[in-house]
């Protein structure tokens, strides 16, 4: 071993680190980087991830499809795959929990929050590389659904903001998700905590079904459960109707869920983990 | 000046109390080793001082800064190597190093320089470009060590890093610490290992149940507990008491019959050369045949022992 230490060589900046926004948003993007790198590396995870929607979309149009009539709505598919692509992206938020708890759980965290870097970029990283990773699978689908019939109703403009939507959603549910991942920390618990209550907030909507079709009390759950203002605005955009003031609703609901989990994830990963 | 100094650190965790008024004094450029077992602290104490943790009570400076006050300006004069080895394991060993270089905000130029520098340095030009997942347990503590190195930090803090680590491996490790400490490095080395912090500490800090029990040398440590300690087998039992009278002008203490044994005898005696010719000289004039002599120095073990009734082994995992 030779030494290269040479005292005189100061790399750094020992008092003044590289801090303001421009030095945060590089950092988050060191961080996004890392992880985008080791996905390609990881072809089983992507290829389960990418199987699971795709499986979605074929059980649901092949089972339900024929057995399922929505009132305004000529075929299944164009009733379906809107909440199919939303149940996909929200569902994909969940790898951001499990991220963050493999993160903890191997020391990496610790270095990181060791590093003279901002605080945020971590989990602003990990939240921008999982909306990449949202952002793939979503295609994947989409060349499935347009294989089993599905087509933009509307025009490209309402395609696009459709799936703009659908990926802030996604976004800021991995806000929710890298909380869980940071309250957790153990792998195993967080890859079902972050699974588990995503069920029934998907499923008790109006994703697959028309709500109309449940029993009181499910069905006015169902109707202010944002991932039914979601999934409608999606959907209207999709076919070429007006989303009405469900659209701003849903913008609403995002931001909101972003703001209060970004908030108290970044606290509390600056504060203490573990 | 004194890289590290720590006063009266408390931290509790519900009802466990992880530091209890730790006190601790690293100066420049030497290797602190903390010792202690399972659960005693180290980690906490480690985590405290770089940042991640915050003391309930108690001050801690790190290069004179206040690990509380200011946790950035000391995050930029620190490495941390945890008790986990942090490599991310589907990056080369290359690319871990690039990466924490890149937190550094180096310029591209250099974050390649520095990660062959240290590629280099720790025998992993090889396995450079190797995902870290393929790497030995010892390779992978040399990448997760140079990655605390990147930034050149004048204070390092090794959790554990030999750990886990096989006996090669381990002597590996050891010389790279001994290295940096030679190079001017500050460097506070937790372990629970008495041989290791023995070859590689300037100075020795025991802790148990989060407060500093023993501090010193290694060879301080030792005469704490009454210095090197002789011990004779003789042939015959009934010679014991004229041995014992023998023996008497160089013990500094009592000297008695072995557990179990009526012929082999222990006493505490003065540290310095001829003991042994001496002994068997006196004992042999004394008309006591004697077998064997032996002189040791009582093990880090010992002091352990002495200071806290427990063997440091016996502690396991109470975490
Ligand atoms: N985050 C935490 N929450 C609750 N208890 C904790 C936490 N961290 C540490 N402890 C407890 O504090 C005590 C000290 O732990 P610490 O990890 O500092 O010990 P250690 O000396 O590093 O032990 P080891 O040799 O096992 O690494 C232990 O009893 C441990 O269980
Ligand atoms: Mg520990």
């Amino acid at each position: 071993m030779t030494a290269v230490q040479t005292p005189e060589e100061q790399l750094i900046d020992l008092d003044a680190p590289p801090s303001g926004l421009a030095a945060a948003l590089a950092d988050a993007w060191t961080e996004a980087r890392r992880h985008l790198m080791v996905i390609p590396r990881n072809p089983e995870l992507l290829v389960f991830s990418t199987i699971q929607p795709v499986m979605f979309v074929l059980l649901f149009n092949y089972v339900f499809g024929g057995s399922i009539q929505i009132p305004g709505f000529d075929s299944y598919e164009q009733y379906l795959m809107p909440g199919i692509f939303a149940q996909t992206v929200v569902f994909g938020s969940s790898f951001t929990a499990v991220g963050i708890a493999e993160d903890l759980s191997r020391g990496l965290i610790d270095r990181l929050r060791s590093l003279p870097i901002a605080q945020s970029a971590v989990l602003v990283g990990r939240t921008l590389s999982d909306l990449v990773r949202n952002a793939f699978t979503f295609v994947v689908m989409l060349v499935v659904a347009y294989l089993v019939g599905f087509r933009f109703e509307g025009s490209l403009l309402e395609a696009l903001g459709a799936t703009a939507l659908l990926l802030f959603f996604s976004y800021s549910f991995s806000w929710i998700q890298a909380f869980i991942g940071l309250s957790i920390g153990s792998v195993e618990a967080a890859q079902s905590a972050g699974f588990i209550w995503m069920f029934p907030l998907t499923f008790v909507s109006s994703a697959f079904i028309s709500t109309d079709t449940l029993p009181g009390w499910l069905q006015a759950f169902a109707d202010v459960n944002p991932f039914t203002v979601l999934t409608n605005a999606a959907r209207a955009l999709y076919n070429g109707n007006d989303p009405g003031n469900e659209l701003w609703l849903a913008i609403a609901w995002a931001t909101g869920i972003t703001v209060v989990f970004a908030t108290l994830s970044i606290r509390k990963f600056a504060r203490a983990t573990g | 000046m004194d890289a590290i100094v720590a006063e009266g650190l408390t931290k509790t965790f519900g009802e466990t109390r992880a530091l209890d008024g730790l006190d601790l004094v690293v100066p420049q450029g030497s290797i602190l080793g903390l010792l202690g077992p399972n659960g005693a602290g180290k980690t906490t104490a480690v985590k405290v001082l770089t940042t991640l943790l915050r003391p309930d009570a108690g001050r801690a400076t790190v290069d004179g800064i206040d690990v509380a006050a200011d946790p950035v300006r000391v995050r930029t004069r620190i490495g941390l190597t945890g008790q986990y080895a942090a490599v991310e394991e589907r990056l080369t060993g290359r690319e871990n190093l690039e990466l924490v270089a890149r937190y550094f905000h180096l310029p591209a130029g250099r974050r390649v320089s520095r990660a062959n520098e240290l590629l280099e340095r720790f025998d992993l030009v090889e396995a450079a470009d190797r995902q870290a997942n393929t790497y030995s347990g010892g390779m992978r503590r040399r990448l997760d060590i140079a990655m605390s190195l990147i930034a050149k930090p004048s204070v390092l803090f090794l959790d554990e890093p030999t750990t886990g680590l096989d006996p090669r491996s381990r002597l590996g490790m050891w010389s790279v610490i001994e290295e940096l400490g030679g190079e001017g490095t500050t460097v506070l080395l937790t372990t629970q290992y008495l041989e290791e912090a023995d070859a590689l500490a300037d100075s020795i800090a025991v802790i148990d149940r989060g407060s500093k029990i023993a501090e010193g040398t290694a060879d301080q440590l030792k005469d704490q507990i009454g210095g090197d300690r002789i011990r004779v087998s003789i042939a015959d039992p009934g010679n014991v008491e004229r041995a014992k009278a023998a023996l008497a002008p160089l013990a500094t203490g009592p000297i008695e019959l072995d557990a179990g044994s009526t012929t082999t005898m222990s006493a505490p005696i003065r540290a310095g050369g001829g003991v042994v010719p001496r002994a068997i000289r006196a004992l042999d004039d004394a008309g006591a045949d004697v077998l064997d002599v032996e002189v040791r120095r009582p093990t880090l073990d010992d002091v352990f022992l002495t200071l806290t009734g427990r063997r440091a082994e016996d502690e396991e995992v109470s975490a």
